[in-house]
């Protein structure tokens, strides 16, 4: 079995395929960080639009609903003037019967150069990176608990361009880390750039088995958690979590996990805060910090173009 | 009848720690004499040796041959023939079939295609509920008659501890021995990893090492209740294995074996997705592979087992949650065995009653010893030679295991079953 980091880079060390952080570098996090910069202004311009992907053909491929990843991906394509096909898997082919392999194998056919994946399964990236053909490459928009690498990288450059100094940081990442995808990503993003303090805070039936082995210390005291941190992430909890037996009620996860006002003054004066959306008011953030002074959340969602018009065109440039 | 000497081999007696090398005299299927021949041996055929192993045939706990029902992954006449070429003399195959092996029927079925194969011999188990559902009991008493001795659910759980205390009590009616593959369903919920680390990182749901402990847990308390014989297989932890070790020296009827892989894999064998390494119960620990070893070389594990289950190619063609676990371990199973030896902590003939007399004792059969008037079972071995795990060299349908492409130590030379050379065959030996 290739290496998760052979199938990401190709013989000359160039990006291929986007699946993970993991293993990336923090080289390859600031490359992609800084190519994004010379993106972030396209969106102001009258003419929203470089030629950079012109003649390149963009699938959306999506086994799960998702309308903010796709709308920025599709968005980010078509800034890069690329031909973008959306296919929602969930409601065709394989509900036919069709297999994944035979999915992929069809698009193809059509010449496509690229698949932004997102799927339910964790691993989904990486098995149709492993399959597709030379000249094809794959982005990962999200595979089940497993990486949210874009997500991770846009979240990385708003704090970047808020506080760059990421060895001194202390970062707290609050909510369901064992069903998050996105901050498995984080994690390994912050580690990369060489933050000292990674935290999470979440009850011990939300954060994974041996969360430490990830380099974070676990805190399940949201007070204490936040005590002198620069950045606050709160994830999302699906209405799930209560069906599994994980958490007895919204309300009392609230009053122990939700963000107010009073539990965010512990955090340093200048702290940010953020979320990758969407956001449930009053279920983990009030609405009085999730609008406030320092929350930075819209700015996530139009960093979130530029970092993914950035990620496409690295990896398009190895398949030339 | 063909009278045969195997000329010039070591004869590994698992009873015995040492070595003796001499001839072995087969007649009428049985084995006549070690070292020297009866009085007026003229044999019709001789094997030379040169100095390789002759132990008996190696007996496999826990095999699914896949037929009747699911042709298209494997057949019995083909797994068969895997397991000879891998040493296996003989296998219990599992019930979980379409339809599942809960009539006198299926077994008959079973039973007749692999006469037919004239490879290895075959023991079916039994269904121990009806359709393998869990709530109803199969119809042991039947199952019985058709020559069934041992039952189990296979991977299919049972409704509740009620279920469990009932078929338990109904199979010690009967004298049956149950077979079971220890995993509480509600705690191993979806998860198809060990939980740990590594499945963390990759957000794959984990089976907990409790859902193993507590399956164990439950059935011991329910076997001190029955005095039912119960054998567990394919443990992954080595928790399990000290509580049933533990239960074994107080006096319970029980016994365990662990499957070759878990020998040597884990968890870390799945850090690329691989879906190979996709295997239920889930390949554990560094700690849980070598308490394993250990309970191995020191008994408290009686036998090692191949877990064979092949697949088509298609079932490993997916993202890792979708494809089907397990591997494809007949060919396998002996010389991850020598490994074990290789690397130290348990010798030859040890590893090798582990594959022999250890099943023959857990089944109650009379096998697995290498002595005069036992049945001419036998595996012949150069555990000197090695060979690759490849297209070349590979037997069973099923390709799906993770040490392709891989070097093996041992190499099976000759496989008797009743005194009958059924590896290799005509076309192999040419070959």
């Amino acid at each position: 079995m290739i290496p998760v980091r052979d199938l990401q880079l190709d013989e000359q060390g160039r990006l291929r395929h986007f699946l993970t952080i993991d293993g990336l570098g923090a080289e390859w996090l600031r490359r992609i960080m800084d190519t994004a910069e010379t993106f972030a202004s396209v969106g102001e311009r009258q003419v929203k639009k470089v030629p950079l992907l012109r003649g390149k053909t963009v699938v959306n491929l999506f086994f799960e609903t998702s309308t903010r990843t796709r709308t920025t991906f599709e968005l980010a394509a078509k800034r890069l003037s690329a031909d973008v096909l959306n296919i929602n898997v969930a409601v065709s082919a394989t509900a036919k019967g069709e297999t994944l392999l035979d999915t992929i194998r069809n698009l193809e056919a059509m010449s496509v150069d690229m698949f932004v994946v997102r799927h339910a399964d964790s691993g989904a990236a990486h098995f149709i990176a492993r399959h597709v053909a030379p000249h094809v490459s794959v982005i990962n928009a999200g595979d089940g608990r497993h990486a949210h690498p874009t997500q991770a990288l846009l979240d990385v450059f708003t704090i970047r361009r808020h506080k760059p100094e990421f060895d001194r940081l202390r970062v707290a990442i609050v909510g369901d880390i064992l069903h998050s995808r996105v901050a498995r990503s984080q994690i390994q993003a912050l580690k990369a750039l060489g933050v000292p303090d990674v935290r999470v805070v979440a009850p011990k039936t939300l954060l994974p088995v041996a969360v430490e082995t990830f380099g974070v210390k676990a805190f399940h005291d949201l007070g204490e958690g936040l005590e002198g941190v620069d950045v606050v992430i709160m994830l999302r909890l699906q209405k799930e979590r209560m069906e599994g037996a994980l958490l007895p009620s919204e309300r009392e996860y609230y009053r122990c996990f939700g963000l107010t006002c009073e539990r965010l003054a512990r955090a340093k004066p200048d702290v940010l805060v953020m979320h990758p959306g969407p956001i449930n008011r009053g279920v983990e953030i009030s609405s009085a910090v999730a609008d406030g002074a320092r929350s930075v959340i819209l700015e996530q969602v139009s960093h979130g173009i530029a970092i993914r018009m950035a990620v496409m065109v690295l990896a398009m440039r190895s398949g030339q | 009848m063909t009278k045969l000497v195997l000329r010039d081999g070591y004869l590994l007696d698992p009873g015995q720690e040492t070595l003796e090398q001499g001839d072995l005299f087969i007649a009428d299927g049985r084995i006549v004499g070690l070292g020297q021949p009866p009085d007026g041996f003229v044999p019709d055929r001789v094997l030379e040796l040169g100095g390789r192993i002759v132990s008996p045939g190696l007996i496999d706990l826990s095999v699914s041959l896949r037929e009747p029902g699911f042709e298209h992954k494997a057949t019995i006449a083909g797994e068969t023939r895997a397991a000879v070429k891998g040493g296996v003399t003989t296998l219990c195959c599992s019930p979980e079939t379409e339809p599942p092996c809960d009539t006198p029927a299926v077994i008959e079925l079973i039973r007749e295609k692999a006469e037919l194969a004239g490879r290895c011999k075959v023991i079916p188990v039994g269904a121990l509920s009806q359709g393998l559902g869990g709530e109803s009991l199969s119809e042991m008493h039947a199952l019985k008659t058709a020559g069934c001795q041992v039952v189990g659910n296979g991977t299919r759980p049972l409704a509740n501890p009620l279920v469990w205390r009932r078929a338990l009590e109904y199979a010690a009616t009967y004298d049956l021995l149950v077979v079971v593959r220890p995993m509480d369903p509600w705690l191993a919920a979806r998860g198809n990893v060990h939980e740990g680390p590594v499945a963390s990182r990759l957000g794959l749901p984990g089976i907990p090492a409790s859902a193993e402990t507590v399956a164990v847990a439950q059935i011991l308390a329910l076997v001190e209740e029955t005095g039912t014989r119960v054998h567990f297989t394919c443990l992954s932890t080595f928790r399990a294995a000290a509580m049933i070790g533990a239960a074994r020296k107080n006096g319970l009827p029980v016994s365990s074996d662990v499957a070759a892989h878990s020998l040597h894999l884990t968890e870390q064998a799945i850090a690329g997705f691989d879906p190979a390494a996709h295997v239920i119960p889930p390949l554990r620990t560094l700690a849980d592979r070598d308490g394993l070893r250990e309970a191995v070389a020191d008994g408290g594990i009686q036998a090692i087992c191949s877990d064979h289950q092949p697949h088509e190619a298609d079932a490993k063609a997916d993202v890792f949650a979708a494809t089907e676990p397990g591997i494809s371990a007949l060919e396998t199973l002996l010389s991850l065995t020598l490994k074990l030896v290789e690397e130290g902590g348990i010798s030859l003939p040890r590893a090798i009653s582990r594959l022999t007399a250890g099943p023959a004792a857990i089944l109650g059969i009379r096998a697995g010893r290498l002595a005069a008037g036992e049945a001419a079972d036998l595996c012949v071995f150069d555990p000197q030679a090695s060979w690759r795990v490849e297209e070349a060299n590979w037997v069973s349908q099923g390709r799906n295991t993770p040490f392709w492409g891989q070097t093996m130590p041992g190499k099976v030379r000759y496989t008797l079953v009743d005194g009958e050379v059924v590896y290799p065959d005509g076309d192999e030996a040419a070959g």
